[in-house]
């Protein structure tokens, strides 16, 4: 009897607790929403919005539903996130491999801006970009071509949109080599494991990848038009371009200052990576005759991997996480579309709210199951 | 091939290499010098795009031409091996050098040169340098928020004093030493919230929360001379009900009469901000987030499947949303989970929600301390006869947390870093002073400043916890 107590005593009284917490929120919930006359539900989702959102990737004006808005605010903060990840990834190996460079200065110039970002609330740097870097940039009347074709200018990036023509058959050309590719890659390998012989693979995947979609343009009648933006005046002094992608400053300082700061974390998980493969993996791989590429691709890279590839992967989280900052400069992400105006206009704050922290959690967990998935794959058998 | 080798660079004809080598690369480093310092260009009479990169062909081919090995030369051969290793590195060194020098003019006439600091007023910033007669005027509502001026004193007073209290370990003697821990982790927070409280608020906006402090403390010191067998329990009910029965039997007229210090004017928390707010919060995330993460990262590795599951849940949870929306929650959903009259404070429930919240990582990063113990020591302290609490606090947990001090000093670094977040309930600390500051008609334009001084403080406090941190690493290893 009294073992049994042992065992089952505290676990009684830590679910008793929780469930007595649990229990007095929700029945607080009811009395505080009856008094208020709100009522519990998620109808709301399907009513008309009716207000509108300064940036979206999909249709979207005042006369569509709540859910609509929904889904804008949730597309503008994942491809913020990966502008973000696709920047901060390509910096932080860029800055990782310069911190283990031999050359002093760029060994200590990488070091001091990974000191230099990491250091600085990321909020704090958002605001910096948005509010003084981009508010000294020329007005659109003013602004300098950038390579003839785009304009950076204080209300956005304007760059050439492209205008495809059948494009499904260049789509269809570009799954093909990347197909024909996998297949000469695996045959090559192949060829080498069983006659030692080494195929130009790398070659040949550059070639297939150029003139599958060129013949595409040259046979399949692809075509590819640019439309370039040019300059309109609206007012008197008031002028804007038309044709063309438009990105608002708020979207470039938002993915501007997210992807410099996670790149300090990532170029630091890069560096313990490489640094954590042992020196003798590199001896032996270079006495038994590999060249130093090889020696790179064949034996650190797998090793350093292995280690990199899990703490970076909870960067690309934080950084998704922190794209939620956007709503401090009115950028539409999620929070601030749904969150924010969905919210005051209904007032339905338990249902909104519960709403956005599940789209979050919901993105985080899978992909954490991802990488659990992907950690034990690679992970060393060991006995 | 007769013409390469004469200009492959070797020991046989080193001086003549060195000295040409060494002239190209002084030539570009003093165009460039002289180009951004004095704005002179030597070389205006070439065409422009040739003049700007001259510099830089000059320099490569004066770098190829000093890269002897072991030339026997010392400098040289440190120059070789630090900046000079092969023609890819080379031009990289001479990109950062040159970047270096343009950079610094212009750095320096914006931060000092062409700066104004003198005056109060926005006309005397005429220069194209910075501003810093703003931070200057606007300083007090940086660092004190909307506290009234005349009661800043409080603040300083209660920071100095809070600094020489929690510099006590220092100089505690040997004798005095093994009640470290128990003075940091009850007495402090304590003795530092009692000044928040009395000195800071003036008022009896914690009031509530005293009491529940209060029962804490009284049942932490009386739970020292409970025997273990039943401290669990005890633990669990005790200070529930000394909570209540303070809260409802003990008069609660006279306590708030013994709260209120006289000649002290109560300064509601909406008034509080700037950098002090900042280190408010931070201290008290702080202090709250390592016990609770602590009793989470426990729970998770529990033998009792329903406490485990409860943990996971629980850091699972507030690990996978973003801080903004758990203080999104905390402003707008919390308030309908609470009894209608029951009230509590915008700050205090901005404290619950980061430390709940920071308590998840925490808890994260000890497990993974809890992990990297090997099985021995588990084993070796249950053959000594140990229970589980007497395991954990007296062999487990040391050695796993001196493991995990990079990590708890990052998640704590971060909690500094969250802090500005607070905007979201409305409460401005340093960085929502000055978006306010910004927006004042009397001192428009100068976000840039504001700005750079905010960064300038984070910087400082960051990369000083950082550094401290990697000391405190250095000094806990132990040899394994």
């Amino acid at each position: 009897m009294n073992f049994k107590l042992k065992d089952i005593g505290p676990q009684l009284i830590t679910v008793l607790a929780v469930v007595l917490v649990f229990g007095f929120f929700t029945y607080n919930a009811q009395v505080n929403m009856e008094n208020r006359g709100i009522d519990f539900g998620y109808g709301f989702l399907s009513q008309e919005s009716s207000f509108d959102v300064q940036f979206s990737l999909i249709e979207y004006d005042g006369s569509h539903s709540y859910f609509r808005a929904y889904l804008v605010g949730l597309l503008n903060t994942i491809l913020v996130s990966v502008i973000g990840i696709v920047l901060a990834t390509i910096l932080g190996v860029i800055v990782g491999i310069a911190r283990l460079s031999p050359n002093y200065l760029i060994n200590k110039f990488a070091a001091f801006y990974v000191e230099f970002f990491r250091n600085i609330p990321l909020l704090l740097q958002i605001f910096f970009w948005y509010f003084a870097a981009l508010r000294a940039l020329p007005l659109p009347q003013d602004a300098e071509p950038m390579l003839g074709i785009s304009y950076l200018t204080i209300k956005g990036l304007y760059v050439p949109a492209f205008i495809w023509q059948n494009f499904n058959i260049f789509f269809y050309s570009v799954v093909a080599a990347i197909i024909a590719i996998i297949v000469i890659r695996t045959y090559a390998k192949k060829v080498q494991e069983n006659q030692g012989k080494q195929a130009p693979v790398l070659l040949i995947s550059i070639g297939l990848i150029l003139i599958l979609p060129l013949l595409s343009f040259l046979i399949g009648g692809v075509k590819l038009s640019f439309e370039i933006p040019v300059l309109k005046q609206l007012a008197t002094t008031s002028f804007i371009y038309e044709g063309g992608v438009s990105l608002p400053p708020e979207l470039i300082a938002l993915a501007l200052s997210l992807s410099l700061y996670t790149a300090t974390f990532i170029a630091e998980c890069v560096r313990a990576g490489i640094q954590g493969v042992g020196k003798g993996q590199k001896e032996a791989a270079a006495s038994i005759g590999l060249n130093p590429n090889q020696v790179l691709k064949l034996v650190v890279m797998p090793q350093a991997l292995r280690i990199i590839i899990p703490p970076t992967t909870n960067q690309y989280l934080n950084l998704t996480k922190n794209s939620s900052l956007a709503a401090a400069i009115a950028y539409p992400d999620l929070v601030l579309v749904f969150a924010g105006t969905a919210l005051m206009q209904t007032g339905k704050a338990i249902e909104i709210v519960s709403i956005t922290m599940f789209t979050y959690l919901t993105l985080s967990i899978s992909i954490s199951i991802l990488m659990n998935w992907y950690n034990k794959k690679i992970a060393i058998q060991e006995k | 091939m007769s013409k390469i080798n004469f200009l492959k660079p070797d020991r046989s004809n080193l001086n003549t290499f060195l000295y040409i080598g060494s002239l190209l690369f002084f030539i570009s480093v003093i165009d460039v010098f002289l180009n951004s310092f004095f704005k002179i260009n030597l070389t205006g009479f070439l065409p422009s795009f040739i003049s700007f990169l001259l510099p830089l062909i000059l320099g490569f081919i004066g770098l190829y031409f000093i890269r002897i090995e072991f030339s026997g030369i010392k400098y040289l051969d440190l120059i070789n091996k630090h900046i000079n290793t092969n023609n890819f590195n080379a031009v990289l060194s001479l990109f950062i050098i040159f970047v270096i020098i343009k950079s610094t003019p212009p750095i320096l006439s914006w931060f000092v040169i062409e700066a104004s600091f003198a005056g109060d007023s926005k006309d005397v910033c005429t220069g194209s340098g910075a501003c810093w007669t703003y931070i200057k005027v606007w300083m007090r509502r940086f660092m004190y928020g909307m506290y009234p001026n005349a009661e800043q004193w409080r603040i300083n007073l209660s920071f100095v004093a809070l600094a020489l209290l929690g510099s006590v370990g220092y100089f505690a003697t040997e004798k005095y030493k093994k009640y470290l821990t128990l003075y940091y982790v009850v007495i402090y927070p304590f003795i530092a919230f009692l000044f928040i409280f009395f000195f800071i608020s003036g008022g009896p906006v914690f009031f509530d929360f005293s009491y529940g402090i209060i029962a804490a403390v009284i049942s932490i010191i009386l739970g020292f001379f409970i025997p273990s067998k039943f401290k669990f329990y005890y633990f669990i009910f005790v200070p529930i009900t000394l909570y209540i029965a303070l809260k409802y039997f003990i008069f609660y007229e006279e306590l708030i009469e013994l709260g209120k210090l006289e000649g002290l004017n109560w300064v509601e928390t909406g008034a509080w901000g700037g950098l002090s707010l900042t280190f408010i919060i931070s201290f008290f995330c702080l202090i709250f987030c390592f016990p609770i993460g602590m009793a989470f990262a426990l729970g998770r590795r529990s033998d009792f499947p329903l406490i485990r599951y409860i943990s996971i849940g629980f850091i699972e949870f507030w690990r996978g949303v973003p801080l903004i929306t758990v203080l999104f929650m905390s402003a707008v959903m919390f308030p309908m989970f609470l009894p209608a009259d029951f009230f509590i404070d915008k700050l205090v429930r901005c404290i619950i929600a980061i430390s709940l919240f920071e308590a998840a990582y925490v808890a994260e990063v000890i497990r993974g301390g809890l992990q990297a113990l090997p099985r021995g020591q588990y084993e070796a302290a249950k053959s000594l006869g140990m229970g589980y609490w007497r395991m954990h606090i007296f062999v487990i947990l040391p050695q796993a947390l001196k493991l995990v001090i990079p990590g708890i000093a990052n998640t704590f670094l971060a909690l500094v870093k969250d802090t500005p977040l607070i905007f979201v309930v409305g409460l401005l600390e340093i960085v929502g002073m000055l978006n306010l500051a910004k927006t004042n008609p009397k001192w428009l334009g100068f976000a840039m400043e504001g700005y750079v001084f905010a960064a300038i403080i984070f910087w400082i406090i960051c990369y000083a916890m950082s550094k401290y941190s990697y000391n405190l690493e250095q000094k806990y290893k132990t040899e394994r």
